[in-house]
This record gives C-alpha cells, sequence and structure tokens, in this order.
C-alpha cells in the first residue's frame, strides 16, 4: 500500500472532514463531559485520597480523563462513520473504487487518530486549568496517546464492519468500550483494588493504554511503561490484522 | 479486442436461494448493452457481481480483461456504475461530494472534468448545496456524475430512470449517447422498455437467474411477428379462416368473464401485404368493421412472448 496514495488521502480527509463539520457534537461536547468529570470527582476527591506520591487527586484524573476522550472518540469516529454510511447505503462509494484493504483501514485509523488527539487536546487545555501537572516523559505521552486512538480507531472498524444496525453498534459501546475505560484506571491506580480486581486488571489492555499514559507526566505508573508499550502494540498489532483480514474478505460489506 | 465486460458462469446463492444460475454473456468495447428482466430476474445481482459488490459463488466477472477479484483495482478503474437506490451523504455539498469521488479514484485536480460532467447534467446551480438539500431527481443526476468523475470506459447504469422527471431523462440519455459515441461502454437495466428500444444495440434479457434472450435489437424485433391488427367489428363474427391468426380475443375474453367484451381482435401480421387478404376475408364473411388499428411490434411485446416463453419452456430462449 502507498500511504501517500490519493486514495488513501482522500478517505482520510473526507473522514476527517465529516467529524470537523459537527464539531460541537464531536469535538466540544466530550470535552465537556470530561471537564464535569474533573469537576465532580475532583472536588469530592482532591485532598481525601492520593493515588500516587506526592500527586493530587485532580492533577492524576487529568490524564486519566485525557486518555479515556481520546480512546472513547477515536473508537466513535470509526465506528459511527461505517455504520452510519451501511444504513443510508453510502458505504457504496467506498466499495466501488479501487481502494485497497489497508488503504481504507489505514484511512479510517488515522482520521480516529486525529479526531482522539483534537479531543484529547481539548480536554487537556481545559482540565489543565485545575491542576499541577508535569511532563516526566513526553514521548511516552505521545506514544500512548497515538497508539491507545490507534487500538480503538482498528476496534471501531471492527465494531462498524460487524454491526448491521446502531443498536447493535451502541451494545458494543456500552458493554465493552465504556466498561473497559472505566476500569481501566481512569479514577483511580489499581493498587488500590483488592487482590482480585487488581489481577482482573492486568487482563484489560486499556489499563495499559492509560497507565502508560500516566507515565508520561509522572513518571509513576502501576506498571513498567515498557511492558505497557509491549502489552498495547501486540493489541493494536492483532486489532489491525483482524480488521484488514475482515475487509479483505468484504465480511458483512461484499456479500 | 477485449471484451468490455466478460461474465464466465456465474452463479450466486442467498441461503439457498439461487440468484444467478450460471449467467455467461460478454459485452463488447463501445455497445449499448440492455439487461432486461421482471424484478427478481438477477439484474442487480449481476451488476453488483461486476461492480464487485457481490462476489459470485462461482463463475468469473473480468472488466476490460481484469478480474473483479483478483485484479480489483485494474477492474474498477475502468468500472463506473450508477445505484439503482438513492444514496447519498449528507455532510457533503455536490462539489465535494464529487472531488472525493475523484479522489478515492486516485484523481488529483480533477475540478475540469466535474465541471464539465455538472454542466452536462444540470448540476452547475446546484454545485455548493448540501446533498441533503436536493430533490430526488437532482439526487440521482449526482449519482449519474459519481460515476462518471474518472472517465470510466464502462459505465453501468442500474434503472438510472426510476421515478425521475422527463427533463431528467432527456438530460441524462443525451449526456450518455454522447458519452458511448466517444467509445465508452454503456450498460443499462431499466424497466421502461421504450427507453431499451431507443438506446440499446444489444439487449441480455434475464428471468430467474438465466439468460432467456440475447440478442441485437434488430434481431428482436424482427424475430417476433412484426405487427398486429386490431379490429372492432360493428356486425358479424371472425371467419374461421382467420383464427390462426388471432393473438388476442378480446369477445371470448369477454365472454369468459361474463361481461361481453365487445367484438374486437387481435390479429398477428407478419407482413403489410397480409392486411388486404384479412379485410377481404372479413368483407366475404359480411363481418363489417367499427374500427382498425395497425400496431408494429415492441421491445414490450417481444419481452412479453419471451418471458412467457421462458415460463413454459424453463430454458433458455435464444
Amino acid at each position: 500500500m502507498n500511504l501517500f496514495s490519493v486514495g488513501f488521502k482522500t478517505l482520510f480527509f473526507k473522514e476527517i472532514l465529516r467529524f470537523w463539520k459537527v464539531a460541537t457534537q464531536t469535538i466540544a461536547a466530550p470535552v465537556v463531559s470530561a471537564m464535569l468529570y474533573l469537576l465532580i470527582f475532583g472536588h469530592v476527591l482532591d485532598g481525601r485520597v492520593e493515588m500516587l506520591d506526592g500527586v493530587s487527586y485532580t492533577s492524576f484524573l487529568v490524564p486519566g480523563l485525557v486518555m479515556m476522550s481520546v480512546l472513547q472518540n477515536a473508537f466513535a469516529n470509526s465506528s459511527s462513520s461505517l455504520i452510519q454510511s451501511k444504513i443510508t447505503g453510502n458505504l457504496v462509494f467506498i466499495l466501488l473504487p479501487p481502494l485497497s484493504h489497508v488503504e481504507i483501514l489505514a484511512a479510517y485509523v488515522a482520521a480516529s487518530i486525529v479526531r482522539g488527539l483534537a479531543v484529547g487536546l481539548g480536554v487537556f487545555i481545559i482540565t489543565a486549568w485545575f491542576a499541577h501537572l508535569s511532563f516526566a516523559a513526553p514521548l511516552w505521552i505521545v506514544a500512548f496517546a497515538l497508539l491507545g486512538a490507534g487500538i480503538l480507531g482498528t476496534l471501531g472498524v471492527i465494531a462498524g464492519i460487524w454491526a448491521e444496525k446502531f443498536d447493535q453498534l451502541a451494545a458494543f459501546q456500552n458493554f465493552l468500550i465504556t466498561p473497559a475505560t472505566f476500569l481501566a484506571g481512569v479514577f483511580y491506580s489499581i493498587k488500590k483494588l483488592p487482590p482480585f480486581w487488581l489481577a482482573v486488571s492486568h487482563f484489560n489492555p486499556f489499563f495499559y493504554m492509560i497507565d502508560g499514559f500516566r507515565y508520561g507526566f509522572f513518571g509513576q505508573s502501576d506498571v513498567s511503561p515498557w511492558t505497557s508499550l509491549a502489552i498495547v502494540a501486540v493489541v493494536f498489532v492483532v486489532l489491525a490484522t483482524v480488521a484488514i483480514n475482515l475487509l479483505r474478505r468484504g465480511y458483512k460489506l461484499r456479500h | 479486442m477485449t471484451a468490455a465486460i466478460q461474465i464466465d458462469s456465474v452463479e450466486k446463492s442467498y441461503k439457498g436461494f439461487k440468484a444467478l444460475k450460471g449467467v455467461s454473456l460478454n459485452i463488447e468495447q463501445g455497445e449499448f448493452f440492455g439487461l432486461l428482466g421482471p424484478n427478481g430476474a438477477g439484474k442487480t445481482t449481476l451488476i453488483s457481481t461486476i461492480a464487485g459488490l457481490i462476489r459470485p459463488d462461482v463463475g468469473s466477472v473480468r472488466i476490460h480483461g481484469h478480474d473483479v477479484v483478483k485484479d480489483f483495482r485494474a477492474a474498477r478503474m475502468k468500472l463506473g456504475v450508477v445505484p439503482q437506490e438513492l444514496v447519498f451523504d449528507p455532510f457533503f455539498t455536490v462539489r465535494e461530494t464529487l472531488r472525493l469521488q475523484s479522489g478515492y479514484f486516485g484523481l488529483k485536480n480533477n475540478d475540469p472534468w466535474i465541471d464539465e460532467v455538472m454542466e452536462n447534467l444540470d448540476l452547475t446551480p446546484k454545485a455548493d448545496v448540501n446533498m441533503r438539500a436536493l430533490s430526488g431527481g437532482m439526487k440521482r443526476r449526482v449519482l449519474v456524475a459519481q460515476a462518471l468523475v474518472h472517465k470510466p470506459p464502462v459505465i453501468v447504469l442500474d434503472e438510472p430512470t426510476a421515478g425521475v422527471d422527463v427533463e431528467l431523462r432527456q438530460t441524462l440519455w443525451k449526456f450518455i449517447s454522447r458519452l458511448n459515441r466517444e467509445g465508452h461502454t454503456v450498460v443499462l437495466t431499466t424497466h421502461y422498455l421504450e427507453e431499451a428500444q431507443a438506446m440499446c444495440q444489444r439487449v441480455a434479457m434475464l428471468k430467474t437467474g438465466n439468460v432467456v434472450a440475447l440478442d441485437t435489437m434488430s434481431q428482436l424485433l424482427r424475430r417476433v411477428s412484426g405487427s398486429s391488427l386490431v379490429v372492432h367489428l360493428k356486425h358479424g363474427t371472425l371467419p374461421d379462416g382467420l383464427r390462426h391468426l388471432v393473438a388476442h380475443d378480446e369477445h371470448a375474453a369477454g365472454a369468459a368473464n361474463g361481461n361481453g367484451g365487445g367484438n374486437k381482435y387481435t390479429l398477428r401480421v407478419n407482413e403489410y401485404g397480409e392486411v388486404e387478404g384479412i379485410l377481404a376475408r372479413l368483407r366475404e364473411s359480411g363481418a363489417e368493421i367499427d374500427e382498425m388499428q395497425l400496431q408494429q411490434a415492441d421491445l414490450e411485446d417481444i419481452f412479453i412472448q419471451i418471458m412467457e416463453g421462458a415460463s413454459q419452456a424453463g430454458v433458455p430462449v435464444r
């Protein structure tokens, strides 16, 4: 695949344009939601609990909320675009041209990353006013933000291909993505959990994305950022392979 | 010369229902080809197979020699498809839609051709209007324009004039005819048989997944009895010597229905010279003609005969 092909760039641009034209819904709304989380949880818990040594709860919460927003919006972008196109029938405009499976996946995922990062940046800019943040290892921040958004963008493509109606996609989002994100340490350190749930958390890939991302700010994490990076990279490769295979087979797209 | 579209023994089933039962046909470059058949005949399934939207269970389809599955990129570059459903992306304007479609086909800076296509389809005044704000007819024009943005040598139109006004039909056929004259192959499916008769040089008729007729338009029109003479008798009945020519007997049909049916007969006429003989026999029998009309057989007559023939025989009519 040529990542600089006109076909890839056009589909990527179209996906950017699609969410940008409804930015109030796709960018502003999730930023406001994240800010409300910060105001409520930060106000109630700041000064009462300490998740990382020497880090206030509000400061601890900010990277978690940023990453949660990145992940949820990256998923929403590719999945909602695909399901809308499938249901309205305009997916045919993507299926008729000579776009390769990899070009299609790459364009959807790249646009999801852009939306995830745009929302994440918005959340960061707003919430950073309420917390004292450091940048202990900025490259980890970038690496986990990109990989996390890439994973969720890819998962969104898989969900968008699989789902045949909005109801099924909502189930995917409400029963898998949201719980997995919330239970991945956005609001707490998993070290504070009982042993059973601590062990369970280690099977949640979202935990490694958030933990590694938070390491970039504070230089502290529940597991080594290298371990997180390896797990996140493997998850990305596995999901991308599944997505390319579905597109190649034309699963639920070409009958 | 390589065929524009080569379809070899294509079969396709959906959950036990066989939509295509070994369809084979070649469409030559530069042809204006009609794909006709009743609802459920398999026309759209065949077109979707040509477009790569459906993968055949058996057989293959090639566009200008490129297999639509194995060599899909080259095949799709050669093909422009106007889908039957009125689909559109509600986020974009007409011009954005056409620029995006150009880009998917790898074309940059395609505005001169996009402008020309919009001009020819009377879309220019709507260029910056969002797709949601367009009427059904205008959306149909955009669908046609989208299929043409990459100047494909093969254009497939799946019922492009379904539910659209006369103005669009004329605009569309004028532009498509021009493209055909310039060498583009055009494949058309339509339920408007007069359109197919006016535009198509060759026709395939499908029924229940089989090709039941495949011939040039002129041969098809010649194949079926040339004309029919409709006579409405004021007095008397049709003499026995003319009974073998009856294609439709409203008198008998009316009697069977219990409503009289009048005294109207449709007689098959192979040559105009036979008309005089029929009139002479009617005069001899004492019948008096109230009204008379000579009708030329058209594609609709042929379509009905072939479909009925295929039903009775259960085998392709070639």
